[in-house]
């Protein structure tokens, strides 16, 4: 193994921030390859100062070199600029641990947390020297491994990855690490990837696209078959039943360099069941598996005397549901040690005036903007979204908040949801317009963003049937906001490409025939289309058009409930007629509460797996109403200022569980 | 009470910025838990600062910040708990640094010292000339030839960029001494040693504009600094020498690359 690092020195002061290429990280490992170890490159398809932060891959980076049998080191995109000093010298795509070329490891294992980096996987494959199709490989080349939340419809990426692997990574990647290992002590023997391969597709949570027959019948998917009688139908997704007994990463990379998130982040629970609809994080990632206080107060604590960093983020899917959050923040802010100069962030505030208590609480210097995500703009389109926050509890939380001196706040919200009208649409004017106000009777110079995206459908969620909105629909309903705003002093309008959401709309909900599209829209230049920068509609229309494909049938159509779809051989553990009640129920605007500390509904996730959530408290938090199963009844009312009012149904929720 | 550290930044982490190291040097206090001076206000920062920004890229010998501790603390009569051990501290603060930052001495400043960027008039560079792309590489006797043409022509006219404008500035006034040293090594790139101190005002002059009146043809590589300089009334001394003297003097130990 040699490293490549006297041929990327020269090239590193003609290119645009040039720590992204060096490593160096306090906590990066400089692990010694052998014939002995599986060696796995941990590769985030995106910039360095994007990927970095990544917790999913600095867990397995960190289990990974604890084991006897395997070692990783991690790699990331390289910047436009980069690819084109590396490509004009031949210089392949490296490890930033020690600069080993990534052609040298046995596993080339990606982190894939958004579609539209499906063309830099291309792109770092092809980078490394390996062929970026599945069946152009050989012995002498590393598996391409993929994993993360975006596999849970792997079938757009089905030609160029060999496997994937679905769900919690941290233990599969032990199994997989053996077999690799043998594969590599066997001399990588022709017909032995096959063989490796083939054994792989019937590990839990391994899903190996090439040991399965696709058909179709002209447009329509008919059958997705396994080739032998010992590769699993159905691939279940894989969940560790205790958080708890998995304190990772210990230690946590700290850059030499600009990174998104440069602070401490702790886990402080994984999954979440509050059960919004369009949620596909919250949907794959059930049931909810806290981890023990005494262990975040343990992480958070050694986390900060390594690192030296004054900021900690408590990360999960919503952070305020943590059973006792308000005592755990309250620790860390008091801890002598912290000498009351440690800040604690909670990513995704929920929406209420006890979570600003706590916002308040850790703020206390530098109080600019607070964030909310009503998502829907009116009552009757969170309940369609179930997303069940009652218009009292985002002007509580506005009011507390501007009340106790913050001065900006942000609202997300989404629109192209499944029967949005222009009323709905418009709502969220009207919402934003009275956060405004509530803002006014303490400050003048309050402000209130309205940020909006355009929905797009994600698979394993009850919107999976959904037919996306054109990027014409979503752009009048932009307008709509614009027109509806334009005269409101205190309201900032923000939103999304709509064209982006139609790339995205396309890798989401695609099948295997969409491989040719990314592929193409990668071989035409079209990487980093995540970035505004970089990307361009036109690449994905024109390369959709050249191979047949229609926009419409694979973005625009709703499903019915008999059509197969692409990703029904993955399971998130959810049964299939939890999932479709939910989306009927959302046809009619019905709630269905959180299972957490309501009756469970056998949606499948704990049921099927013999898990069950992890929760120290059996009560829903203070001052949380979303989906608790309270009387919603007054979801729709408006504080006396600012009227309306609108009945709550909640669904058949309680009944399926009997 | 302040304190004047002189480091040094060789190797790999060249290539981070004067902003980030600025960042490390944050968390390195923090993890040192030293007892630094807070500014006042709705977000205290501590009170450290850097001297002349370093270019990304280029490593050196003489760098410097200057840090204000708490007021409360008292070196010489070691106030229990909160006393400071100056000696020990280029070593702590070491080892709470990334590879290939070292701190090389520590000492206690005036309080009313001036600031380094106020301060500092000229800082030494060693750097290698190689061939530009396209270009063939110069050797030693022309090198020599055209050091000498420059240091004795009254003016050498460059065009530099400052904020992605161009401008052609005068950058002779700025070019106090230059010699070569002599050619590379293999493994540098075909070309020269030179050594040159290069003063930072009115603007400063950075190592690519000396080759920029050196020839179109040369580009620079493996450029350190070596020492900065404050000269006033006729002497010359560091803002801090090794050892905590003012004596001008190398660091054998440090210059060999820590990777
Ligand atoms: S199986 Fe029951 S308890 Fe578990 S996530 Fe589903 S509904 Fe909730």
């Amino acid at each position: 193994m040699t490293s490549v690092w006297s041929q990327i020195e020269p090239i590193l002061g003609r290119v645009s921030k040039p720590a992204r290429y060096i490593g160096c990280e306090d906590g990066a490992q400089a692990p010694v390859h052998s014939p002995a170890k599986a060696a796995w490159l941990l590769l985030y398809p995106d910039a360095y100062e994007v990927g970095l932060p990544n917790q999913g891959l600095q867990i397995l980076y960190e289990i990974l070199n604890e084991r006897d049998d395997a070692l990783a080191e991690r790699a990331y995109a390289p910047w436009v600029d980069m690819e084109h000093e590396m490509r004009g010298r031949a210089i392949p795509l490296f490890s930033v641990d020690t600069h080993t070329p990534a052609r040298d490891f046995d596993l080339l294992a990606f982190n894939l947390s958004a579609e539209l980096v499906y063309t830099n996987l291309l792109n770092c494959v092809d980078l490394a020297g390996v062929p970026v199709r599945a069946a152009d490989r050989g012995p002498e080349h590393p598996l391409v491994v993929a994993g993360g939340h975006c596999t849970f419809n792997p079938e757009p990426l089905a030609d160029f990855v060999d496997l994937f692997v679905i769900g919690d990574g941290e233990e599969p990647v032990g199994p997989i690490s053996e077999a690799v290992r043998a594969w590599k002590a066997g001399g990588r023997t022709p017909g032995s990837r096959q063989r490796l391969l083939r054994d792989l597709a019937s590990q839990p949570g391994v899903y190996v696209p090439s040991m399965y027959d696709v058909a179709y019948d002209g447009q329509r998917l008919v059958s997705v078959t396994p080739k032998y009688p010992d590769v699993p139908e159905k691939v279940e997704k894989q969940t560790i039943a205790d958080l708890g007994a998995w304190p990772y990463p210990r230690r946590q990379l700290v850059p030499m360099t600009e990174v998104v998130h440069d602070r401490l982040n702790v886990e402080i629970f994984r999954g979440c069941t509050r059960g919004c609809r369009f949620c596909q994080a919250g949907m794959i990632t059930r049931p909810v598996r806290e981890r023990p206080a005494e262990q975040v107060r343990q992480m958070v604590s050694d986390g900060l005397a390594r690192t030296g960093y004054d900021e900690v983020s408590l990360t999960s899917l919503s952070s305020a549901d943590f059973s006792g959050i308000d005592s755990v923040v309250s620790g860390i802010i008091n801890d002598p040690t912290c000498a009351g100069q440690v800040g604690v962030s909670l990513p995704s505030l929920r929406v209420d005036a006890f979570t600003v208590g706590i916002a308040s609480e850790i703020q206390k210097v530098r109080r600019t903007g607070l964030t909310f995500a009503p998502e829907g703009g009116t009552w009757r389109m969170r309940q369609v979204i179930n997303k069940l926050i009652r218009e009292e509890d985002l002007y509580g939380a506005v009011d507390s908040a501007f009340s106790q001196g913050w001065r900006r706040v942000k609202l997300y919200f989404l629109t192209g949801l499944p029967t949005e009208t222009d009323e709905d649409t418009l709502g969220i004017a009207e919402l934003a317009r009275n956060c405004v106000s509530v803002g006014r009777r303490h400050n003048k110079a309050v402000s209130v963003t309205a940020s909006v995206g355009g929905f797009v459908p994600k698979p394993q969620t009850p919107f999976q049937w959904f037919g996306q909105d054109t990027p014409a629909e979503l752009m009048r309903k932009v307008n709509l906001l614009r027109d509806a705003t334009r005269k409101d002093r205190g309201v900032q309008m923000r939103w999304h490409d709509p064209k982006a959401s139609l790339a995205e709309g396309i890798a989401s909900r695609g099948d295997r025939r969409v491989g040719a599209v990314i592929e193409e829209v990668w071989r035409r230049g079209g990487t980093f289309q995540e970035w505004s920068e970089h990307f361009d509609v036109n690449l994905w229309t024109e390369a959709m058009a050249a191979h047949g494909l229609s926009i419409d049938w694979y973005v625009h159509r709703h499903r019915t409930e008999d059509e197969l779809l692409p990703w029904a051989h993955i399971s998130a553990g959810l049964h299939d007629d939890f999932l479709w009640q939910e989306w009927l129920d959302a046809l009619a605007a019905a709630g269905t509460p959180d299972c957490r500390w309501t009756p469970c509904y056998d949606c499948g996730a704990c049921t099927g797996y013999g898990i069950e959530h992890v929760v120290a408290s059996p009560v829903p938090p203070a001052g949380g109403s979303q989906g608790t199963g309270q009387d919603l009844g007054s979801g729709g009312v408006r504080p006396p200022a600012l009227l309306g009012a609108v009945p709550v149904t909640l669904g058949r929720r309680n009944e399926r569980a009997q | 009470m302040k304190i004047r550290v002189r480091f040094a930044k060789l190797g790999k982490i060249r290539w981070s910025s004067h902003r980030d190291v600025a960042r490390m040097w944050e968390r390195a206090f923090r993890r040192e838990q030293l007892p630094l001076a807070y500014s006042e206000g709705f977000s205290p920062r501590p009170k450290v600062s850097f001297g002349l920004a370093l270019p990304t890229g280029h490593e050196s010998l003489a760098e410097y910040l200057d840090i204000e501790l708490d007021a409360t603390l008292d070196l010489e009569l070691g106030a229990g708990a909160e006393q400071l051990d100056l000696e020990a501290l280029p070593a702590r603060l070491s080892a709470a640094l990334p590879l290939g930052v070292d701190v090389l001495a520590v000492a206690p400043l005036e309080a009313r010292a001036p600031s380094l960027q106020e301060d500092v008039t000229s800082c030494t560079w060693r750097l290698a000339a190689i061939a530009a792309d396209g270009h063939a590489a110069v050797g030693e006797e022309e090198m020599a030839a055209r050091v000498a043409a420059l240091l004795a022509a009254p003016s050498a006219m460059v065009a530099r960029s400052r904020k992605g404008v161009e401008v052609v500035d005068d950058v002779r006034p700025g070019i106090i001494d230059l010699r070569v040293l002599g050619a590379t090594e293999a493994g540098v790139g075909e070309g020269v040693w030179l050594e040159a101190e290069l003063g930072t005002r009115p603007r400063g002059v950075r190592p690519s504009e000396l080759l920029g009146a050196l020839g179109p043809d040369l580009a620079e590589a493996h450029v350190r600094r070596l020492h900065q300089w404050i000269s006033r009334d006729g002497a010359r001394w560091e803002p801090l020498g090794l050892g905590g003297t003012t004596a001008a003097t190398d660091a054998p130990h440090a210059l060999e690359r820590a990777s």
